[in-house]
């Protein structure tokens, strides 16, 4: 704990080392919170021995400073892990922004997300944080930032949000000491992982365009950039001793469009996956092309109980090229890979007690994963969730089936500031 | 003679029916008024919105925002408004959206800051609790005349406090409404509307076996920039005692909001300007 004390001062040391620019700020403000996050195994002990996906304590400090046109923020963690027995900081957000009346720039780390989905991203193609997700802790993990540049301009007749990122981030997927997991060619101990250099050649560029059309929000998408899964690529099929993990070219071009429909909202988005590196869908280690569609209905059906469904498809390009060049041992994905969702919530005593379950259900893998919670506003300052992560079914590679040891349950605690 | 003088009467009679039809108001006029005068008035409105959710237990819970609302098109027609909140702390930086159309669904949308989000949400039902309290949607932003049945069912002079001057009582309408549509929450709302500013005074909701259940009072009106505005506010829920207070401050009138306010860039980044 005297750790954590230390790396709290730390902190509190870093925030004021940025204070004196800002002395001169209209306003400053700065707010936060304190949280404890817990996340125990429910069916088995992890590969590591351990009994927690997760054991936190955190702080975060959030300070916005405004003078004029300018505008800055920062959003600062410290926190004591147990399940890694370190403390460690990290800047979740650090931006400063200008604005003027027909356009405006961020610069820094910040998160962002576009599309539709809930739970389910085709045009966000910003990092995540899927570690954060499966492990029970506050849904705003599941976001990372990116290091970058956003220019906003916004001519009357549509909204451009421009993103220029310089520096690649990957996701974040478990760990294999704690999760249990499919991992291919499972004897090869040494591995390598290539991120793509930061130069100008591999600067991610995307693009949003977004407008009101006839009632409904519609929205065009471009990325051009790199998956942010690692493909494998062993030194020998047959024999392999080296295996380097590396991140495919990938564009995506997509569209959106959400309104009232059916008294509820109809969402509706699609992109499609160029898989740059692999066009004829040959290359046996890289992704194939995609095509990935979501249709999301949303609606209340009496006073704070809504329901929500999605249906979600990944349709690979060039599929018989997949399965000719696929190297034997390796599971077959199929042609169609289709997750259907259900989210229901109830809100209780004005508002403050909240009971959700959200479930994705694959179609044709056959798996599923289940997220029931309850979350409670003790007062305006405390809450506290508790719920669990719960997959199972399918089969042993695929996306929740291979997850199937590792359901949990969570507490999140949080004194918010 | 005689046929001449009925005929007479029976035009005299006419005029005077006709007369008295052109000065009195219908209760569906009276509670139109009352629409403008509540929901209204200005070309656009700003105020600081403090709520507290009061259990019956006496325990307090505060909802804080700025409300930023902005007319378009005549009186009763199509509204948007802009909503920015400071408390309860997990909410902070949020912000609301509305596009409240009449005789239609509202278009709503919510900006998460944690994940840098903008979500349309679910809005059919306008008898919803707004952010918890004990006011739905429509009582923060109207509710169709055109929804219920309105009669005026007597006149008669309501307390000495609400009044702008403080003084004296005021000469009400009391008007009955009763919903068109069955499934609603009340099968009818007495209201007391002043019958100066048309402002409602006192409102009680009563429930299918008649029984009140709910009550509004307007506990504070001041006059800004000439338009009489209830800046506090009480809605009770008599049947599980839990209450919310309303206080308006910084209230103001005609403050030039731009149309571009109600957009996902400004829901995104609010302008200081508007929500301090």
């Amino acid at each position: 704990m005297s750790k954590m004390v230390g790396f709290i001062f730390f902190v509190a040391i870093f925030m004021l080392c940025f204070l004196p620019p800002y002395l001169e700020a209209d306003d400053i403000s700065v707010h936060g919170f304190l949280q404890g996050n817990y996340s125990a195994d429910l069916d088995r002990s992890n590969p590591d021995g351990g009994d927690f996906k997760w054991a936190e304590e955190r702080v975060q400090l959030k300070l916005d400073a405004n003078k004029e046109a300018f505008h800055l923020f920062l959003k600062t963690d410290a926190f004591y892990d147990h399940v890694e027995e370190e403390a460690e900081t990290e800047l979740r957000e650090g931006y400063s922004d200008f604005t003027t009346s027909k356009w405006d720039l961020r610069i820094g780390r910040q998160v962002i997300t576009w599309g539709l989905g809930d739970l389910i991203f085709i045009n966000d193609i910003f990092p995540k944080d899927y570690e954060a997700f499966f492990s029970g802790r506050p849904m705003e993990y599941l976001k990372k930032g990116v290091d970058g540049i956003k220019i906003g301009m916004y001519p009357s007749f549509v909204s451009t949000e421009l993103v220029i990122i310089p520096f690649f981030e990957p996701n974040v997927y478990p760990q294999d000491n704690s999760f249990y997991m499919f991992a291919p060619m499972p004897t090869v101990a040494n591995r390598v992982e290539e991120e793509p250099k930061s130069k100008v050649d591999n600067t991610e560029i995307a693009l949003r365009l977004y407008r009101d059309a006839a009632g409904f929000d519609g929205s065009l998408y471009f990325y051009r950039g790199f998956f942010r899964q690692p493909s494998m690529l062993p030194d020998s099929m047959s024999a392999p001793s080296r295996i380097v993990l590396f991140y495919s070219v990938l564009s995506v071009y997509g569209a959106s469009i959400q309104g009232r429909l059916l008294d509820g909202i109809m969402s509706l988005e699609g992109g499609y996956y160029d898989s740059r590196q692999d066009r004829d869908g040959t290359e046996p280690m890289t992704p194939n092309s995609q095509t990935r569609f979501l249709v999301g209905y949303q609606r209340q059906i009496w006073e704070d109980f809504t329901m929500a469904f999605q249906y979600y498809g990944e349709y690979m390009s060039d599929y018989s090229g997949y399965e000719k060049n696929l190297p034997s041992g390796f599971p077959k994905e199929r042609k169609l890979h289709d997750i259907f969702t259900v989210r229901l919530t109830q809100f209780l005593r004005h508002q403050t007690l909240r009971l959700s379950f959200f479930s994705f259900w694959s179609l044709s893998d056959g798996d599923y994963m289940l997220v029931p919670e309850i979350k409670y506003n003790f007062s305006d300052h405390v809450w506290a969730a508790v719920g669990a992560n719960v997959f199972g079914s399918g089969e042993d590679w695929s996306q929740f089936g291979q997850l199937d040891k590792n359901d949990n349950i969570y507490l999140q605690l949080r004194y918010e500031f | 003679m005689i046929k001449n003088f009925s005929v007479l009467c029976v035009l005299m009679s006419v005029l005077c029916l006709m007369s008295f039809h052109a000065f009195a108001l219908t209760g569906e006029e009276v509670v139109k008024k009352s629409q403008e005068a509540f929901f209204y008035q200005g070309k656009d409105f700003k105020a600081r919105v403090i709520m507290k959710l009061i259990s019956k237990g006496g325990q307090e819970r505060t909802r804080e925002l700025t409300m930023l609302r902005k007319n378009f098109g005549e009186l009763g027609g199509e509204q948007k408004f802009f909503m920015y909140f400071f408390q309860p702390a997990d909410v902070k930086d949020m912000t609301f959206m509305v596009y409240k159309y009449p005789a239609k669904d509202d278009d709503r949308w919510l900006f998460v800051p944690a994940i840098n989000m903008v979500r349309r949400i679910a809005a059919q039902d306008k008898r919803s609790s707004f952010v918890g309290s004990d006011f739905t949607y429509e009582d923060v932003s109207g509710r169709d005349v055109e929804d219920d049945t309105h009669t005026i069912v007597k006149e008669e002079k309501v307390g000495a406090s609400p009044a702008p001057s403080g003084a004296g009582a005021s000469d009400c309408y009391v008007i009955k409404s009763v919903p068109k549509a069955a499934d609603v929450d009340y099968s009818y709302k007495i209201s007391w509307i002043d019958k100066g500013n048309f402002l409602p005074l006192k409102e009680e909701y009563y429930d299918r076996r008649g029984e009140l259940y709910r009550a509004f009072t307007a506990d504070e009106i001041k006059t800004i920039k000439g338009f009489p505005t209830v800046t506090k506010r009480i809605m009770k829920n008599l049947q599980n005692g839990h209450m919310t207070e309303t206080v308006f401050t910084k209230a103001d009138y005609n403050i030039g909001i731009e149309d571009s306010l109600f957009s996902e860039r400004f829901l995104k980044a609010p302008p200081r300007k508007w929500i301090e």
